[in-house]
């Protein structure tokens, strides 16, 4: 991490002032007004619009590995998604992920 | 209205709340850990937890800020992940609208996925209960959550400065992204938008700046959006 101490207060400071006014965007400015029906319909979908491109490339390309594909980091992420998906447990999908990573990398050695 | 009643709605919120316990420290602890161990002083790793209160893009700005993404990239990928909370505070409206200004600032505050979607549902339930109550509720709903996110966050990050720098933790935020999309792939809509989100974001690394992400998130949600309303 390359940030001076100011750029990252920085960081954290935008970031809280702009996510509060996300949260306050309607309960405080707008009212009871009703947002158009296609703006939802795009809100709704923005984890899942951004969350598993940024996962993608540190799936099949891990720094770690210099960029090579690692059979571990596969066989976690696959697992992850199929609990997760199967189960809708958050934190079940995150342990069986992570219990398959390590299992994966000890047997390989 | 007696205050007894108001009394019992912030109790009952408090007992929804408690299930929700078990998702939230094991994140907060997390998100401790792999913060000090990219580096980050206790200082600002309570920061984020503290002002931003907001998971997947503390997260999110945690990897960019690995990556050493230009400021801007990182504001604009995080907030981006909070985009969806817009939604929240629209649906919350017609219920707490009629607070006082600093009342609605504060509900603004504390207003995250799992306090938006238990008390969503509690006043969409109950709609004929009183402002009072149905603030009370929120309070409730609320009161577990937030201090053991910031409790756990503190934690982690005591924690975090103790395990060895040879235990890979470069993939468990990965890990961790994957775990709160998967149960969200609720409908067809949901799939091809993550599946669109995938390709393009592959297709478009090279671009600098971490640019591709958002195109590709862009893209992804016009194609959610889209898929949904052919089949409404």
């Amino acid at each position: 991490m390359n940030y001076t101490d100011a750029q990252i207060w920085g960081i954290i400071i935008a970031l809280g002032i702009g996510t509060f006014l996300i949260r306050f965007s309607f309960l405080g400015l707008i009212g009871d007004r009703k947002l158009p029906d296609w703006v939802l319909r795009h809100l709704r979908y923005t984890p899942v619009a951004i969350l598993p491109g940024l996962v993608a490339p540190l799936v099949l390309w891990p720094d770690a590995t210099g960029g090579e594909v690692d059979p571990a980091r596969l066989a976690a992420a696959a697992t992850t998604v199929a609990v997760g998906y199967l189960t809708k447990g958050v934190v079940r999908a995150m342990l069986s992920g992570v219990a398959v990573l390590y299992g994966v990398q000890y047997l390989l050695g | 209205m007696s205050s007894s009643t108001v009394k019992s709605h912030y109790f009952r919120g408090l007992l929804m709340a408690l299930p929700f316990v078990i998702v939230v420290m094991p994140f907060a602890l997390l998100f401790g850990v792999v913060a000090t161990e990219a580096g980050l002083p206790l200082s600002q790793v309570m920061g984020f937890s503290v002002l931003v209160v907001a998971g997947a893009s503390q997260f999110a700005a945690l990897q960019f800020m690995s990556d050493n993404a230009p400021v801007l990239v990182v504001l604009a990928s995080a907030l981006a992940v909070n985009l969806r909370m817009a939604m929240y505070s629209a649906a919350i409206t017609p219920h707490l609208g009629g607070l006082s200004l600093r009342s609605r600032m504060l509900v603004s505050y504390f207003l995250f996925d799992q306090s938006y979607a238990m008390a969503h549902a509690d006043f969409e339930a109950t709609p004929h209960r009183s402002l009072a109550e149905k603030t009370a509720y929120f309070a409730g709903v609320t009161t577990p959550i937030a201090p053991l996110w910031f409790a756990f966050t503190y934690i982690g990050a005591i924690v975090g400065d103790l395990i060895p720098a040879d235990i890979p933790l470069d993939f468990i935020l990965p890990i961790a992204f994957l775990a709160m999309v998967a149960p969200a792939l609720r409908t067809i809509a949901h799939i091809a938008t993550a599946a669109t989100s995938i390709i393009i974001a592959l297709a478009l690394f090279w671009v600098p700046l971490n640019l591709g992400l958002l195109i590709a998130a862009v893209i992804a949600m016009m194609v959610g959006a889209e898929i949904e309303r052919r089949m409404a």
